[in-house]
């Protein structure tokens, strides 16, 4: 009766870069070609996910790519519903994960898949390892959260950035500032603010390491300054483009890929 | 509606619950369906979110109070309609692994041309998605009706052993149904509630 969504499944035609549905996938899915790139970029808040891939799309657009991009929770059918909810407090981890879910498959269809099918680049801010490690930080069933997002495609390449607490801290609070949600205070893990913070993010940050070697991210230290981080990023992604399209990169396009990279 | 009144006059403690009336999606879910922007997948997760919505502060406090919870549709639903719009049959089993198995779950069956019948007695035309029009299978409503129905049909009936669900032949007279109906819920809950609330666990702390 439980499906066991760990074992990937393959999609049918051989131009998908190896591209492997998490569980079950879409079975009613009628176009089965996915000739683009599926690059997942995760990390906690603060870690600099969004500057990042700024930086990456005009990159990679430079490079003849077509990009687009999509982000956790940013779905028009449920980004209204999300917010409502989470000012109402009325949520339970159970319909908190399914509303991300239902997010995610909303993009999924309407954004990731139409531009996979397209031959772009689609670069997402955040994955389904995002609520994987949020949930199990909630205390949800952890198997259960994976056979949820069994209808999720597999990325080509997820890049982890990762940061330790310490040095997070002062980047949030800097920046946007420390967030209820994003503090775990709905967890009640702390009498405050600063503490719940601290230990949301410490267990966070634990899960997605720990995924990152099951699932193979590539970790990038997200410590280092901006550029570094971005130079790094753009190397990796540059190494999978080659790996997964020879074709395109045996063209004389090879070296002005290596000065851009550089250029930054 | 005439269970639960059945069973209050008889002195049972009732709540009622109905699918897809939880405020949490309500707002997407109408979204989705004027703008059509529901696929099978969300369709299916909104439709979990409600329940499981309802789960917790509808069905469970009452059922740990002691009480006898009456739900209008319930997992199965999904399992059947769900399935026949395309999402895959293990996967919506997954995502409602956390409903709660009932006590006694009964079927109202009818053949498809009684059911287009009565829904169209009622009011002027059949609703997009229970004439499962999102799938694409016919231009014309009706005819989309019958190829959709038909196949969450098949899904019951498949239904009715994979999960043991009692059914009862609702193309009859309604007094006729109610009978059964109450003799079924007789039997298989109200027997054991009452030899359990004459002991005096009428509260049931623990969820089953």
């Amino acid at each position: 009766m439980i499906m066991t969504a760990n074992v990937p499944k393959e999609t049918m035609s051989e131009h998908n870069h190896a591209k492997k549905w998490y569980g079950h996938g879409l079975p009613y899915l009628s176009e089965k070609r996915l000739p683009g790139h599926l690059i997942a970029i995760e990390g906690t808040d603060g870690v600099g996910r969004s500057s990042q891939i700024a930086l990456l799309r005009p990159w990679l657009e430079l490079e003849g790519y077509a990009v687009s991009n999509t982000g956790w929770t940013r779905s028009p059918l449920l980004s209204e519903t999300i917010n409502e909810a989470k000012a109402g407090h009325q949520l339970t981890v159970t319909t908190f994960s399914l509303l991300y879910a239902a997010d995610f498959a909303d993009r999924l269809e309407h954004e990731i898949l139409p531009a996979l099918q397209a031959g772009f680049i689609v670069i997402a801010d955040r994955y389904m390892y995002t609520a994987f490690a949020r949930n199990v930080v909630m205390g949800a069933d952890p198997r259960w959260t994976r056979d949820v997002f069994g209808v999720a495609l597999q990325p080509n390449l997820v890049i982890y950035l990762d940061i330790d607490v310490e040095t997070l801290i002062p980047r949030v609070v800097q920046g946007k500032g420390m967030d209820h949600w994003e503090s775990g205070m709905h967890l009640m893990l702390g009498t405050n603010l600063f503490e719940s913070f601290q230990r949301y993010q410490t267990h966070l940050i634990e899960e997605y390491r720990r995924l990152a070697s099951e699932f193979g991210f590539i970790t990038v230290d997200a410590r280092q300054p901006i550029d570094d981080v971005q130079t790094e990023l753009r190397s990796h992604i540059m190494q999978y483009l080659r790996t997964a399209d020879p074709a395109r990169n045996a063209a004389p396009h090879e070296e002005k890929s290596d000065t851009s990279v550089e250029e930054e | 509606m005439l269970l639960e009144r059945w069973l209050r006059a008889r002195g049972y403690p009732v709540i009622f619950t109905e699918w897809n009336s939880s405020r949490l999606v309500r707002r997407s879910m109408s979204r989705g369906k004027k703008k059509n922007l529901l696929t099978p997948t969300t369709f299916s997760l909104l439709h979990a979110v409600d329940f499981a919505d309802r789960l917790t502060y509808q069905i469970m406090p009452p059922l740990q109070a002691g009480m006898l919870v009456l739900a209008d549709r319930y997992a199965f639903t999904a399992f059947a309609r769900d399935v026949a719009r395309g999402v895959h049959p293990e996967w919506v089993r997954a995502v409602y692994s956390f409903a709660l198995r009932p006590d006694l779950t009964l079927y109202f069956r009818v053949p498809i041309e009684i059911s287009l019948e009565r829904l169209l007695a009622g009011r002027a035309k059949l609703k997009y998605h229970e004439a499962g029009m999102d799938v694409g299978l016919s231009a014309d409503p009706a005819q989309s009706f019958r190829i959709f129905q038909s196949r969450v049909l098949e899904f019951y009936d498949k239904l009715t052993r994979e999960f043991e669900l009692r059914t009862i032949d609702a193309t009859g007279e309604i007094p006729e149904q109610q009978r059964m109906f109450r003799q079924i819920v007789q039997d298989v809950v109200l027997h054991d509630y009452d030899r359990e609330r004459a002991k005096g666990n009428h509260v049931r702390t623990q969820p089953r």
